[in-house]
């Protein structure tokens, strides 16, 4: 979407009616968050359904269109949406739609295999900071070249995952007998290269299934297939320039990095979903798993970081996956969300005149984590104004000092909700604690290092 | 066995097994033997949970929850299996037919930057006035980080990390220096010779008053022994505490003056002007630390520069935020400084230091957690993630600790430097590849 592009612009080509459909109340409301990337033009349905909008939404698609187009993996009710991106930079604007991860199965496994696999995959979750981490997709791959096995695979993963397909081979004979079985699935077709694209493209027309264009190492060759296809008239396109091993690594980061710089510039045969392929790690094993992996983990936090809207990958041993998906819940939040919280005291559980009172600092990372490892718990949580810095930055920068702490007791009222004066710290304010008796009147004992340790240290050393 | 010591038994089985491969394989510096992952019981709380069995449509699970209030949960039944899908007739075939591909062609989205990034040396030879056997040379980038069709990427610098006394390390890189950890000299020798670190960072900690409170005249003497011991350039680092930071910096400036030492580091809170001063007297590189602020790194740059510091002796270091602690702040300050750098703001053309280790600071990395995978594995892979991550948004110098970690970040690097273009035929059958 340019830059130039305000509410206003939006607003005077909506319907204009307020009808609400759209989750709010007003059409100017909903122009404000499309512009925030909240909504999507889809989400006000008079647009579509009334012919008389027709010319207005063919403008507004227009002015609408973000620097990356996004296509829909699934069933309309669960599907996965990659791309969709509007800026270059993270700083610039929140990135859209967190790079999708598919996990393979291939057609080569005992049916026991694939079901099984279709399930864990199906089933993964990691909670992480009160958000489920999961696994998005399921890549069926043609290891066999058998159509007939293609499809009773797909079928065997379908009858085992909620997950939204791809489905991967290079025959238009073996897509053909996937896509027959799942078309009301709209998998993500992989895909289409140089050698198959006149069948593949027809199947892609045929099915209304979004595809993927395959052309290792040739930005030129895959801005002309994309051309062709956008001639043909299909529209829902990602682009694999190739996930290379070792040395070829350098032209797979460049690859992604100047077609997405591209986009921003304006080239719509480039604007589309990226993919990157991890999995490739296994074409050329190490000596043992565990270094495969360990490749194909690292290879794709830098895909990740490098534009990559959807990932394939094999490997889902969590300690593959936690720092991969750790990543994306990291990159993937709103760039302008402040570091601080607002201090205060914090009535965690319900706590009694017993409870034990701690502090911490009010930088939000700080206190998230300090906040998940006590949820559980019954206590008066501080949470001190030290600018947003942690513990240890905000002691040495003097934002955390022993007259904060001291006035932060008396001002929080905390001292009419509990009998006891004594308040916990954190082991990184340890140096404080001289200071803060003699302020406060409180005793103070020193607590954990990591409050991960909390749960345990009050069990043992919580006396009120 | 119950099921939990099974788990423990197993876990402890496959880390050692994987924490050795990975060492023998990974850095090929020889085998070394790791001690068992012990798994304290008390650690683990397992808690199966079955959901009601006429529940049908939510899956059969159960959680792992940690005793320090961390909750992972697991499924085990299967979700309801899809609806088959209802018999319908493809649509109708297309109708434009086009015969051959329409080609066009593709122009590298070049753009020309109106600055380069500062190149600081490290280090000095004799020749130029120290006793290192190399320099080396952090910075110069002409180009966002990894930017390959507009620039090269000039290699890392990357310094291992060594602490005057010991400290609680996590587990997996205590394996590799559990025999030093009470001798800065071998710790920083076997890091040189073993390891082959590039550079050495000490860490003067003891000089805390909540340590050892070690005297600065005393601790700084380390300092000395080390440019003894090792040939390679050396980083000094401070305990963070404002009113010794600036001593320790001071001091060392003057007993290694000549050696183009990287003092680290400066920052607003402690006499960053007497750190700039000495590091101009006696020849050394200054780190200005602020803590994710643009305005506040603007500012102390500009002071560094304006006391007399060189432009080719400052490296800027916004605040490391371990992967799931900060690293997006990390990831955009770092990349919002390159970029204005590039564009031309001169207060903000420097080499950008990343303190890697911090990745341990983050309990998965550490954490006993055998439902999250081998942390032999795990804590690597941490750090390994936390620096591929700051690299790619433009750092150029890596304070770090585990050998598995700086051996994949340099291959990374090297990788980057390829001079052959990668070959279609390796990948293009990888669809039916079997695994
Ligand atoms: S659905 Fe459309 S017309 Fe209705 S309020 Fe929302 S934006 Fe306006």
């Amino acid at each position: 979407m340019s830059k130039k592009v305000g509410p206003l612009d939006i607003y005077n080509l909506l319907p204009r009616t307020n009808c609400g459909r759209c989750g709010e109340s007003t059409c100017m409301a909903f122009a404000t968050k499309l512009i925030d990337g909240v909504y999507e033009l889809e989400d006000c349905p008079p647009l579509f359904e009334d012919p008389k909008y027709a010319e207005n939404l063919a403008k507004l698609k227009e002015l609408t269109r973000p620097m990356v187009t996004y296509i829909d993996i699934g069933p309309k009710e669960r599907a996965v949406r990659i791309g969709g991106k509007r800026v270059l930079y993270r700083h610039e604007l929140t990135y859209h739609n967190p790079t999708a991860i598919a996990i393979d199965v291939s057609d080569d496994l005992s049916d026991d295999e694939i079901a099984k696999r279709a399930k864990e995959i199906d089933e993964f979750k990691l909670v992480r900071i009160g958000e489920e981490l999961k696994l998005d997709l399921i890549a069926v791959r043609s290891v066999t070249g058998d159509p007939k096995r293609f499809s009773e695979v797909v079928k065997l993963v379908m009858e085992n995952t909620q997950k939204p397909l791809v489905l991967c081979s290079f025959d238009p004979e073996v897509l053909e007998a996937g896509l027959a079985v799942a078309k009301d699935q709209k998998p993500l077709i992989y895909a289409v290269t140089e050698k198959n694209w006149k069948d593949v493209s027809d199947l892609a027309l045929m099915y209304d299934c979004p595809l993927a264009v395959f052309v290792p190492n040739d930005l030129k060759k895959l801005r002309s297939l994309v051309n062709t296809l956008f001639e043909k008239g299909i529209e829902k396109v990602a682009l694999d320039p190739g996930t290379f091993l070792g040395e070829g690594f350098k032209d797979t980061i460049n690859n992604f990095t100047m077609i997405r710089k591209a986009a921003r510039d304006g080239d719509k045969l480039l604007g589309n979903p990226l993919i990157g392929v991890p999995l490739i790690s296994w074409t050329k094993p190490e000596a043992v798993p565990e270094l495969t992996k360990w490749r194909e983990a690292w290879m794709a936090c830098a895909l990740l970081l490098r534009f990559a809207d959807m990932l394939i990958m094999h490997s889902y041993d969590v300690w593959v996956q936690l720092p991969l998906l750790t990543l994306r819940q990291n990159i993937y939040t709103d760039p302008r969300k402040p570091v601080a919280v607002e201090p205060g005291l914090r009535v965690v559980g319900n706590p009694d005149e017993n409870a034990p009172v701690m502090f911490t600092t009010n930088f939000a990372l700080t206190y998230f984590t300090v906040m998940s490892d006590v949820e559980k718990l019954d206590c008066y949580l501080l949470v001190i104004d030290t600018e947003g810095l942690g513990v240890d930055s905000a002691i040495a920068g003097r934002k955390l000092t022993a007259d904060k702490v001291a006035e932060a007791i008396k001002e929080s009222g905390v001292e009419q909700k509990v009998k006891h004066r004594k308040i916990i710290v954190p082991q990184l304010a340890a140096r404080l604690k001289g200071e803060i008796e003699d302020l406060s009147g409180w005793e103070v004992i020193v607590g954990p290092r990591d409050s991960s340790g909390i749960p345990g240290f009050l069990q043992e050393r919580w006396k009120p | 066995m119950s099921r939990k010591e099974e788990i423990e038994e197993e876990v402890n089985e496959l880390g050692r097994e994987w924490g050795k491969k990975l060492l023998e394989l990974l850095e090929k510096y020889g085998a070394f033997e790791l001690e068992g992952v012990e798994i304290e019981a008390e650690e683990l709380n397992l808690d199966l949970r079955p959901s009601a069995a006429t529940m049908a449509p939510i899956p059969v699970g159960f959680s792992i929850t940690l005793s320090t209030g961390q909750t992972f949960y697991y499924s085990l039944a299967g979700a309801p299996a899809a609806a088959p899908p209802a018999p319908t007739a493809p649509p109708a075939p297309p109708k434009p037919k086009i015969e051959k591909i329409i080609e066009v062609e593709f122009t590298p989205p070049v753009t020309t930057y109106s600055r380069q990034i500062e190149v600081v040396p490290i280090g000095a030879t004799k020749a130029e006035g120290g006793t290192r056997s190399k320099r080396l040379y952090v910075g110069g980038e002409k180009a966002p980080a990894f930017y390959l069709f507009e620039a090269e990427q000039p290699p890392p610098v990357i310094a291992m990390d060594v602490f005057d006394m010991p400290i609680p390390l996590a587990k997996p890189v205590k394996e590799h220096f559990k025999d030093v950890l009470d001798n800065p000299v071998e710790w920083a020798r076997l890091e040189a010779e073993k390891f082959k670190a590039d550079m050495i960072s000490i860490h003067l900690v003891s000089t805390d008053p909540l340590t050892e409170g070690r005297p600065v005249d005393k601790a700084v003497k380390v300092v000395e022994e080390l440019l003894q011991a090792v040939d390679v350039p050396i980083a000094v680092g401070v305990p963070g505490v404002p009113e010794i930071d600036h001593q320790i910096l001071k001091k060392a400036a003057e007993i290694g003056e000549g050696e183009r030492l990287v003092l680290n580091s400066a920052n607003l809170d402690t006499d960053y002007i007497g750190i700039a001063e000495a590091a101009k007297k006696y020849g050394h590189v200054v780190i200005a630390f602020t803590a994710m602020d643009f305005n506040n790194q603007k500012r102390l740059n500009r002071e560094l520069l304006n006391a007399g510091l060189p432009r080719d002796s400052l490296i800027m270091d916004p605040t490391t935020g371990a992967l799931g602690y900060g690293i997006e702040y990390t990831f955009s300050y770092v990349e919002r400084f390159r970029l204005a750098g590039l564009m031309g703001d001169e207060e903000v053309a420097f080499p950008i230091s990343c303190a890697t280790a911090n990745a341990w600071g983050a309990r998965e990395a550490w954490m006993k957690a055998p439902e999250l995978g081998p942390r032999e594995l795990r804590g690597p892979l941490w750090e390994t993630v936390t620096a591929l991550t700051v690299a790619l948004a433009g750092a150029d110098f890596f304070m770090m600790d585990h050998p598995a970690a700086i051996q994949t970040l340099r291959d990374f690097f090297s990788y980057m430097k390829s001079s052959v273009a990668a070959k279609a035929e390796e990948i293009a059958e990888w669809v039916s590849v079997k695994i």
